[in-house]
């Protein structure tokens, strides 16, 4: 593979570590599950921070991380729970980038807050896509590498990155502060899809009870111990999709919140959905952490999310790498630079809110001639 | 038939909307909800990611920041036209065969299901092959087609103690729906048979044999090991 400038082994898996991106989409039809990190947020930030695309391929680690060698130099970023990187021993810092030398071993210390957090290594974990995703699908058995956590002795891929010489990248000093997962949290829900299957009772106690995230708890979904949300008559349904955060409340009335592996549909009642700006929060909740519901309208819960991309683009264009590698373009064969309209690098694609696609003038130089091009830039 | 007047839409988060256009299990009312799908997937609806249909409702993934939930609803609402009429031919779906060998090894269950059923082993096979059934959904694993239309004498329950592993491939029978395993996994049901044909494929495109309002037609082969 000559797109793959460099090679990591895996030397410890720790506890549960997977080749993870954004997820699997356009296949839940068929009942593939979307997959993806739990954080995905934080792996956005981590690809971000070396220069990646923010839906590259990453690894998402989970309590105890894994140790790695570097067969060649690289840059890596880790966000999300605090677990220290430490390059042959000496700690660098979370949410930075941090240059591995060649043959350098990458270890980490485990965190003291939150359970997961996603490593992002310049030019991206390198895997085959299966359904145009890199995400592994652990009950599936397919995707990431070889379907399923890492193991010692397994040989991943990295592909091609233009920014091995970049310098150091760190996040704007407003933002920069390590989140605290904390021990008691709130996570808002939209109510529904099937609030009518509940009693208002039900619904009341869900609303003012405090729930215990369980040690059952997986990528599958969250499940939360407290007082039972109660039905009208009974817990099942005629199988129906399955979301994002969906509060899932079987015949116990003790409610499960479905995160990335879960089936694309489900025959439990679904009192609720955690909207996404919180999920991640659920993906960091160590068992015991005690949570609390907050019913929020469709409409705060869009706000909340314009926030967070709010946030994510004041990010991208603060690190400010170069992404104009990302773009290529090759002319009768030869590659040639591909520049923003007026000569400079591409930093960051256009603000999401604005536009889904935006078109852009795009000069290219070949052998000292001009190019011009009208590019319609689209965002995935 | 139980379709509502209007669609309803509920949310189900910032992130998706369930479209429910009846309630119940119903042929028609499902052969109505792949038709939504087919629509929805040629118009290119601005915001939609995608779309799952299930029994009497769809589950429209979307995405907010393209899109806002009520001008979503209204872009969904006004499809819903000249595609309308248009009901009795796509009612003819496509037909998936599956070469099925029964009994044996493949089915170690079809005799207490015959026994359950009051009838003989080739009996209990004629009635499972003549049945077009309709995949009304998939779901619970990937490429797993949920199938109506299993001939209510060959309802039987569950096993009380499931297997640790069932074949890929194996058709079995719980209660009053028949299905066929796509990967092999743990499962309660009763086996009577299994396909060679593989349901589930990742690296293929599109992944799935079936597709959800399809009809899966079970064809009885002999076992060419025997």
């Amino acid at each position: 593979m000559d797109s793959v400038n460099a090679a990591v082994r895996v030397i410890e898996p720790g506890l549960l570590t997977t080749v993870q991106d954004l997820g699997r989409r356009g296949f839940q039809k068929y009942g593939v599950p979307v997959c993806g990190a739990l954080d995905a947020v934080s792996l956005r930030i981590a690809n971000v921070l070396v220069g990646n695309r923010e839906s590259a391929a990453g690894l998402e680690m989970t309590a105890i991380g894994p140790k790695l060698r570097f067969e060649r130099e690289s840059v890596i970023a880790v966000a999300g729970a605090d677990f220290t990187p430490l390059i042959d021993g000496r700690a660098a810092r979370a949410w930075e980038s941090a240059r591995v030398p060649a043959g350098a071993t990458l270890s980490f210390a485990p965190p003291n807050d939150g359970l997961r957090a996603c490593l992002a290594i310049a030019g991206g974990i390198a895997v085959p896509p299966l359904m145009n995703s890199r995400a592994t699908d652990l009950k599936g058995g397919f995707g990431g590498h070889e379907g399923r956590a890492l193991r010692g002795g397994d040989v991943l891929p990295v592909g091609f990155s233009p920014h091995l010489d970049a310098a150091p990248k760190r996040l704007p000093e407003a933002i920069s502060r390590q989140p605290t997962y904390s021990q008691s949290f709130q996570i808002r829900v939209v109510l529904g899809p099937q609030l009518d299957r509940f009693t208002e009772t039900g619904i009341a106690v869900m609303l003012t009870s405090e729930y215990t995230v369980s040690i059952d708890s997986d990528r599958t979904g969250c499940r939360l111990e407290g007082p039972a949300i109660e039905h009208v008559s009974g817990a099942d349904v005629v199988s129906d999709g399955s979301a994002l955060g969906s509060v899932q409340v079987p015949g116990s009335g003790t409610p499960i919140v479905l995160l990335s592996d879960r089936g694309t549909t489900g025959g439990y009642t679904k009192a609720a959905t955690v909207i996404s700006p919180d999920i991640g929060l659920l993906a960091q909740a160590m068992p015991g952490a005690k949570a609390r519901f907050a019913a929020v309208s469709v409409e705060e819960a869009r706000e909340a999310l314009i926030e967070q991309e709010r946030m994510m683009g004041e990010i991208k264009s603060f690190v400010g790498l170069d992404l104009s590698g990302a773009v290529s373009l090759s002319v009768d064969g030869a590659d040639t630079r591909v520049t923003d309209a007026d000569g400079g690098a591409i930093t960051a694609a256009p603000a999401l809110r604005t536009a889904r696609r935006a078109a852009r003038r795009v000069s290219a130089t070949l052998e000292g001639e001009r190019f011009d091009f009208e590019v319609e830039v689209g965002i995935a | 038939m139980p379709t509502y007047d209007n669609p309803l839409f509920m949310p189900a988060g910032d992130r998706a909307v369930v479209m429910e256009l009846g309630s119940g299990i119903d042929p028609d009312l499902n052969a109505l909800v792949h038709r939504w799908a087919a629509m929805i997937e040629g118009a290119q609806v601005e915001g939609v990611v995608e779309t799952v249909p299930t029994y009497a409702s769809l589950l429209i993934h979307y995405d907010p920041l393209l899109t806002a939930l009520d001008d979503l609803e209204e872009a969904l609402l006004t499809l819903d036209g000249a595609e309308h009429g248009e009901g009795e031919a796509s009612a003819v779906r496509n037909v998936v065969e599956l070469p099925t060998v029964y009994g044996g090894e493949h089915g170690p269950d079809l005799a207490d299901v015959a026994r359950n059923a009051g009838m003989s082993e080739s009996e209990v096979v004629e009635l499972h092959s003549a049945t077009d059934y309709l995949v009304y959904a998939m779901g619970f694993s990937p490429g797993f087609p949920y199938l109506g239309g299993l001939d209510p004498r060959l309802a039987t329950p569950r096993l009380s103690t499931p297997r640790t592993l069932i074949p890929a491939g194996s058709v079995g029978i719980a209660e009053t729906q028949t299905g066929v395993y796509p990967v092999a996994s743990p499962g309660g049901w009763r086996l009577i048979g299994r396909t060679q044909t593989r349901l589930f494929d990742p690296r293929a495109n599109p992944p799935s044999v079936i597709t959800p309002g399809d009809r899966v037609r079970f064809v009885q082969i002999n076992d060419a090991g025997e």
